[in-house]
């Protein structure tokens, strides 16, 4: 067989895991505190890039825990006898024991606990929106800090990488079933780790050419090192995951044909929420004006700041006005991106305020922290550009928060006379996608919704069309990573029952 | 990994491959294309599928080195490997049978009007085809052609091959005799697709022209391949690449091909890749002495990051 290439082979990666490796042993703590007393161990905060630093390179900001940081931190569990955060973790990750683990020093043992539940803990540690879930439930923070459930669930899977010692779940003997799966994001990966453990044999099929979707083209390297990904999905191939780039399902290869003439069994499409929704506004196609979706596949997924390196370009940021509408994730990641790639002003335009900002608290946070600036409640009207058709300005219009609308967010409404234009060479929008129409386009009897989501089962993940499941973003609309693996995990416990039972 | 199986100049910097996709051979249509990567650190590159053999499990490529890539692409040969090559992609031609169509190839265009052509051909309509190229060595395909038209009409620029002129002029002409078309499609440059769109017009011929726009993923997730058609944003990889000539608007096309005019000049004339390939190692280093920009922008803006550069803060240590 073929070496399996392991994330631990990677120089590189063991200079991006800066996670110290305790090289003396350390005691662990058999005696645990009295709640008292671990109350007043004051949440442990995660050493970063200092802002002014990682302004200028692409290094992951966040340096991760050290052992006896992870440890303290660990401690502060009151071990509730039901956990909140584990019921409002969207895959139930064992968050109590996996910290106890901690706590008694067994971080293989922990992150094993959570590979039960969770196959990509080294990414959600670091993207997951926890102030939301795990630790917003934490019944700590009633009274002060959660405890920091993301960066020890990110300690043990960096832990386990460094050593090497990735403890891959047993795989159930071969049923000889096979599956095919549409898109190599998170809820196709998650899927494909969950069936390949059931003895399903399992192949992926991306359109791109590198495995892991957003986490890869959209997710940049500053918050997710590409090279997690690379290791997280080896351990796929180690799981007997097969993955082919290159295909892109619909125009190279069917559904109908997938399971009547490449006699796969069942299909899950998870193929993302992919098609860039822009502003409808004149002007937005000039030069200068990019989706982020654009905007961040060229520099993720193409290495665009590295040109001519590589081969892919980017319009030039430097020492010119970044503008970037929008308020999630993707606008955080896009922003601080321009200013990594030198722009002399790089802002957020928002058209609601701070508070309804969707985007997760560490990442507005970062973004602050790196000179990004925020026009709140502000909304554009019209891209102005010059005669070679290249974006110079933009018409600006303020806005107030009215009445709350259908979200029971307050909608913004323009006020008047607050028309005004400021000079710009760069804009990215970061509005949101619809769903990918490819698959779809190419399936006459999946059905879909007013927006092109496909409309599958919520607990079953059950498409319209027989023996196709789909789930994450191309069925909930652009969500988290997390709930697109949950939707994976759901899909695979469905398969697993169809495949099992044959009935439908 | 895709094997190439046959390689050869059809013209000055024109080259003809045949490479091996069983998957893209068995399913491509008239009017789609692929994306390939020449090489691990490569561009994604849309290119025309010019013909496919489904027995064989081959497609064929016709490829003009005009940038970095394309001449990259060029410099295989048979035997050699593309590392990925997806599709097909985009929408294919609406071939119906109509009565009489003239088929338009530019230069490279020719080899991508050609399958349509054939198509047009073997759906019974009366096929007229007027190629062209800069001089004799850059009319591509004149047999090939030949075999599926029914009359063809080649020209030059300087007059090396056939009649001396533009295409247009040819449509001109074609337009006024009988039996008068009623669709033209043309395919090659960007000025000469708008100039056959000014040429039938006037006289409301349905003409339909096969886009270029720059791409990225070919999926429709990126959008950085719209075209302004009817007033509206158009994302060609998806909805095209084919769309009414006379809807199309040319110049915002023409601008945004020009998008990376200055960096395309710098490709040309830096190393070749493989001399490269430290770019392994992320860009810019912590702890490196840096000319701040974020201080020089925002003077007045308060962050944390004014106290910097600081060492990185020690974890808090307790016990
Ligand atoms: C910039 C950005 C930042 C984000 N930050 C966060 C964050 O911090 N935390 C968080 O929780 N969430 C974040 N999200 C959201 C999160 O990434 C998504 O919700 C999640 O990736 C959805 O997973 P998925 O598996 O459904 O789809 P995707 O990750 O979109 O993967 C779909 C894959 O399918 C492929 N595909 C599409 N069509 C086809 C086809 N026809 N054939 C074959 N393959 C196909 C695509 O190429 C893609 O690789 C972010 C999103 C973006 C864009
Ligand atoms: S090339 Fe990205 S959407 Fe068309």
């Amino acid at each position: 067989m073929a070496h399996v290439p392991h994330a631990s082979d990677c120089p590189r990666l063991r200079f991006l895991i800066r996670t110290a490796i305790p090289t003396t042993t350390f005691t662990p703590m058999s005696h645990p505190l009295s709640p008292k007393d671990r109350m007043k161990i004051p949440r442990q905060p995660m050493p970063e890039e200092p802002p002014c630093e990682r302004a200028h390179h692409f290094l992951e900001v966040n340096r991760g825990l050290d052992a006896a940081v992870a440890q303290r931190e660990a401690l502060r569990c009151l071990e509730c006898k039901s956990p909140r955060c584990v019921s409002s973790c969207p895959v139930g990750v064992k968050v109590r024991e996996f910290v106890g683990l901690v706590v008694a020093g067994d971080y293989l043992g922990a992150a094993a606990k959570i590979r039960e539940d969770n196959v990509l803990p080294a990414v959600t540690g670091r993207v997951c929106p926890q102030e939301t879930q795990c630790e917003g439930a934490c019944i700590l923070g009633n009274k002060g800090e959660s405890l920091a459930i993301g960066y020890l669930e990110r300690f043990v899977a960096d832990y386990e990488i460094r050593t090497g010692q990735t403890g891959l779940p047993a795989r159930a003997p071969l049923t000889g079933k096979r599956v095919a799966i549409v898109g190599s994001g998170p809820a196709g990966l998650s899927c494909a780790g969950d069936l390949a453990q059931h003895g399903h044999e399992v192949t992926v099929l991306e359109a791109l050419h590198e495995i892991g979707g957003v986490l890869v083209y959209g997710i940049p390297e500053f918050r997710l090192p590409k090279d997690i990904v690379r290791g997280e999905v080896a351990n796929l191939e180690r799981l007997g995951v097969s993955f082919r780039t290159n295909v892109v399902v619909g125009p190279s290869v069917t559904l109908d044909e997938l399971m009547k003439e490449e006699g796969y069994d069942a299909v899950f499409v998870a193929t993302g929420a992919g098609l860039p929704i822009f502003l409808n506004l004149p002007g937005e196609h000039l030069c200068g004006v990019y989706s982020a979706n654009e905007f961040l596949t060229r520099i993720n997924l193409m290495k665009a700041h590295e040109f001519p390196a590589y081969d892919s370009p980017v319009y030039d940021c430097r020492d010119r006005d970044v503008m970037v509408f929008g308020g999630g994730n993707t606008a955080m990641d896009a922003v601080r991106m321009a200013r990594r790639l030198g722009a002399r002003t790089a802002r957020i335009v928002y058209r609601r305020s701070a508070e309804e900002m969707p985007a997760r608290a560490e990442e507005a946070k970062h973004a602050h922290e790196e000179g990004i600036e925020f026009l709140y409640l502000t909304a554009p009207l019209e891209f102005v550009g010059d005669a070679q058709g290249r974006l110079t300005s933009v018409k600006l219009q303020r806005m107030e928060l009215g009445a709350p609308d259908a979200s029971g967010r307050r909608s913004p409404v323009p006020i008047p006379g607050s028309e005004h234009e400021l000079p710009l060479q760069v804009a990215i929008i970061a509005i949101g996608n619809r769903g990918n129409p490819l698959v779809p386009g190419s399936t006459p009897d999946l059905r879909t919704t007013r927006h092109g989501y496909i409309i599958a089962d919520p607990e079953s993940l059950k498409t319209s069309k027989r023996g196709v499941f789909a789930g994450g973003d191309i069925v909930t609309g652009g969500a988290t990573v997390i709930l697109a693996m949950g939707a994976g995990r759901k899909a695979a416990r469905a398969i697993h029952e169809f495949l099992v039972s044959g009935s439908w | 990994m895709f094997r190439i199986v046959e390689a050869r100049f059809l013209a000055p910097e024109v080259k003809l491959f045949r490479i091996e996709a069983p998957r893209i051979a068995r399913k491509r249509l008239p009017g789609q294309f692929v994306i390939l990567r020449v090489h691990d650190h490569g561009e994604r590159i849309p290119l025309t599928l010019a013909d496919s053999d489904p027995a064989a499990g081959t497609i064929t490529l016709v490829v003009q080195g005009v940038g970095r890539s394309t001449r990259l692409l060029n410099a295989l040969e048979a035997g050699d490997t593309i590392p990925d090559v997806v599709g097909p992609l985009g929408k294919p031609s609406v071939i119906e049978k109509v009565k009489t169509v003239v088929v338009i190839g530019g230069g490279l265009g020719t080899a991508i009007a050609y399958p349509t052509a054939k198509a047009f051909h073997e759906a019974g309509s009366h096929v007229i085809s007027i190629i062209g190229g800069r001089s004799r060595a850059y009319v591509i395909l004149e047999d090939e052609v030949r075999a599926v038209s029914d009359r063809v009409i080649v020209t030059t620029d300087d007059g090396s091959a056939g009649a001396k002129g533009f295409v247009t002029e040819r449509l001109a002409e074609v337009i006024q005799s009988d039996p008068r078309p009623d669709l033209v499609l043309a395919i090659g440059p960007i000025p000469m697709m708008r100039a056959v769109a000014e040429v039938t017009r006037p006289v409301g011929i349905a003409t339909v022209v096969s886009l270029n726009p720059i791409m990225v993923d070919g999926t429709g997730m990126c959008g950085g391949c719209r075209v302004i058609v009817d007033g509206k944003p158009r994302f060609a990889c998806v909805d095209g690449p084919e769309f009414d000539a006379h809807q199309v608007d040319f110049q915002i096309l023409t601008q945004r091909n020009a998008m990376y005019r200055a960096q395309e000049k710098t490709a040309l004339e830096s190393p070749p890749p493989a001399a490269a390939s430290t770019a392994e190692v992320p860009a810019g280093s912590p702890g490196e002495p840096h000319d701040c920009r974020m201080v020089r922008a925002i003077p007045e803006l308060d962050g944390v990051w004014r106290t910097c550069p600081t060492p990185p803060t020690a974890p808090v240590s307790g016990s």
